[in-house]
């Protein structure tokens, strides 16, 4: 059941896309590992990690898109759920470093010594599992989603209203997680990692491992997405993103679709966070700040909404440029570039990069159809 | 003046008796008492703003009313209910403006209206069996869309709007229609075969109709109830209610 749920109505886009993204994690940690540093198809770790960290961005948009592309929920606070799955592995990761730490301390992490704390607090019990840490990857972005999308939706909040909820939400978590006293490493966060599962993390192998890692978990959640969008409660979830009230008279409990989608996503978010933080080796607050869940909706418009192929691409596509455009001497224009491209990208390419690409290539192939022209999707 | 018989709560699939509602001080419906037997089509006309839209609203949840009873199969109070529990329980609506999902083909509408379990689990791994097939594939063919299917709603043009969401009622299989305005946007041809089609619904089904054209509430040839002013002004075959001073003066003689 769930193969024929996660393959059912495969298209043309879908293959590809999992073909470049399981092609991916295979060749460039082959090339890494096995290619001598002078050869041509040679991929530097720098530059393996680098991408490994805009496709758990791109991982990130796909969660996004989920529920703003399908189902209409602006969601502007998405950072929030892939920074706490990032606090979540990066607690696991805390914790394997034992007594190497400055201070040498066998159970407490530095900052908690720092603070002259005597004991780890209950939250971190259990972290030191993987299997554990991995739960709460998918446990507490989830739990909170549930929580907060049970009060929003059956509250019906909608629109402008549930965007700024969620951006508030994001907010506060970043207020929180700021304070020494929560326990999280305040303002520093949490960072100077040493193992996973035994690995360490700055090896080349482990890196390699990371970054395909990423692939996989990014084509996974490529196919849930899908396997929900295209199930009849995807069309259930369009219908209620393009007309509610309707959806509602015809006897759905519009609260619960919208419930499922945002806790999937939420999940998905996490597990995109909990990638992100060995390869980049940090997590602090910053990570909640609400720009940065505004930042997703932009990847997610330039690649095309409502495509999950398109939201990855803009992600992948938006952040390199970031790291072009951030790397010279054009780096303090980079936020009007990015504001730039998304006023662009909304008033010429509503359909993103993803849908203008494709109804330039359908033009091409077949010049005397007109591409159906398909008026966009409300909010 | 239509004060419901002793009995009329039982023996009737749904019972208004003294609802009233209030938009901003504004008493859109005052009083309102209505029966309808199990079975029966029920024409409703009345002026602009009469609160025959408002009616449906309060009956399918959209809107609670203030005061008033509304009751359906003599034991549910709908006013206790939201909008997916009255459609669950069997009361179907069509809106006065077409409101068909424009991004879902003709089919896909039909698909999602169709009779089932509507829960998230049953949803996600749901698959179209042979019978459920064959009902949308007879549905697209009695709405005249079978070589649509394949089309976007928002395609269509208003008047297959307005029979698409025909369908959808259809699929939904409920024991009670609200048609709100079938009728508006067609040309004179379309609106003798929508009437032709609601006669044949109402075979089966429960039906109320709300409709301005004349010749459309002639032809379903059923009781006729005038709303003026959020109340019952008339009640009867058109003929009589047609013959009714009040009714000449506020609607019909305009
Ligand atoms: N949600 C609302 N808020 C405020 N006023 C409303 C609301 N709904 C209806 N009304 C008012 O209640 C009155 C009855 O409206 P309703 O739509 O029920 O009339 P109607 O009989 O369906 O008219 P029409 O033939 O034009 O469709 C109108 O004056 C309308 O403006
Ligand atoms: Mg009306």
């Amino acid at each position: 059941m769930i193969t024929r749920f996660l393959l059912q109505n495969m298209d043309r886009r879908a293959g590809v896309f999992l073909a470049i993204v399981l092609g991916l994690a295979l060749l460039v940690p082959l090339s890494n590992l096995l290619l001598p540093a002078g050869s041509f198809l040679h991929v530097p770790t720098s530059t393996m990690s680098l991408w490994g960290k805009y496709l758990c961005y791109a991982l990130l948009a796909i969660s996004l898109d989920l529920v703003w592309g399908y189902c209409g929920i602006l969601s502007l606070g998405h950072g929030a759920f892939f920074a706490l799955g990032g606090y979540a592995m990066g607690m696991y990761l805390m914790r394997q470093i034992g007594s190497r730490g400055v201070y040498g301390n066998p159970i407490l992490p530095d900052f908690m010594v720092f603070l002259n704390w005597q004991e780890l607090p209950w939250y971190w019990w259990g972290f030191s599992s993987f299997p554990f840490a991995m739960l709460m990857v998918l446990l507490v972005p989830g739990l909170l989603a549930f929580v907060f999308g049970w009060f929003a939706f059956r509250s019906r909040v909608t629109g402008v209203y549930l965007s700024i909820i969620t951006q508030a939400l994001t907010y506060a978590l970043l207020l929180a997680f700021f304070r020494n006293d929560m326990g999280f490493g305040g303002n520093n966060g949490l960072t100077d990692f040493k193992d996973i599962l035994g690995f360490n993390v700055q090896a080349q192998g482990t890196r390699a491992a990371l970054f395909s890692m990423t692939c996989v978990m990014l084509a996974a959640g490529f196919l849930i997405a899908r396997g929900i969008v295209v199930s009849k409660l995807g069309k259930v979830v369009i219908a209620i993103r393009d007309a509610e009230s309707r959806t509602r008279f015809l006897g759905y409990r519009v609260d619960r679709f919208k419930l499922f989608v945002f806790t999937v996503s939420a999940c998905m978010a996490g597990v995109a966070g909990a990638l992100y933080v060995p390869q980049v080796g940090i997590i602090n607050p910053s990570e909640f700040a609400p720009a940065n869940s505004i930042e997703t909706v932009i990847w997610v418009a330039v690649g095309g909404r409502g495509t999950l192929v398109g939201a990855a691409l803009g992600a992948v596509v938006v952040n390199w440029a970031k790291t072009v455009f951030t790397s010279g001497f054009m780096a303090p224009y980079w936020l009007f570039a990015l504001g730039g491209l998304f006023v662009v990208v909304t008033l010429f390419l509503p359909k993103g990069i993803l849908g203008t690409a494709e109804a330039l290539w359908a033009r091409r192939r077949k010049p005397e159809v007109a591409p159906a022209a398909e008026p966009a999707p409300a909010e | 003046m239509n004060a419901p018989v002793p009995g009329a709560l039982t023996s009737s699939l749904l019972y208004l008796d003294g609802v009233s509602v209030s938009f901003d001080g504004f008493k859109a419906i005052r009083g309102l008492s209505l029966t309808i037997a199990p079975g029966e089509m029920r024409a409703i006309i009345g002026p602009n703003g009469a609160g025959k839209t408002t009616m449906m609203d309060i009956i399918t949840g959209k809107t609670k009313p203030d005061v008033g009873t509304v009751m359906f199969g003599g034991t549910v109070d709908l006013t206790k209910l939201d909008e997916a529990a009255i459609a669950n329980l069997g009361i179907g609506r069509k809106f006065q403006k077409p409101t068909v999902f424009d991004f879902h083909t003709i089919e896909d509408n039909i698909l999602l209206a169709l009779k089932s379990k509507r829960t998230v689990g049953k949803t996600l791994f749901w698959k179209t069996e042979g019978p459920q097939q064959k009902r949308i594939d007879d549905i697209l063919g009695i709405v005249k869309l079978a070589d649509k299917r394949d089309r976007l709603a928002g395609s269509l043009s208003h008047g297959q709007k307005q029979w698409l969401e025909i369908g959808m009622l259809l699929a939904q299989d409920p024991k009670l229609l609200l048609v709100d305005e079938p009728a508006a946007g067609m040309t004179d041809g379309e609106t003798a075969q929508t009437a032709v089609l609601l006669k044949e619904i109402a075979q089966d089904h429960s039906v109320i109709v709300v409709e301005h054209d004349m010749g459309f509430i002639r032809e379903l040839g059923v009781k006729v109830t005038v709303l003026h002013e959020g109340s019952v002004l008339a009640e009867g075959p058109l003929d009589q209610v047609s013959a009714n001073e009040r009714v000449v003066e506020v609607y019909l003689g305009r």
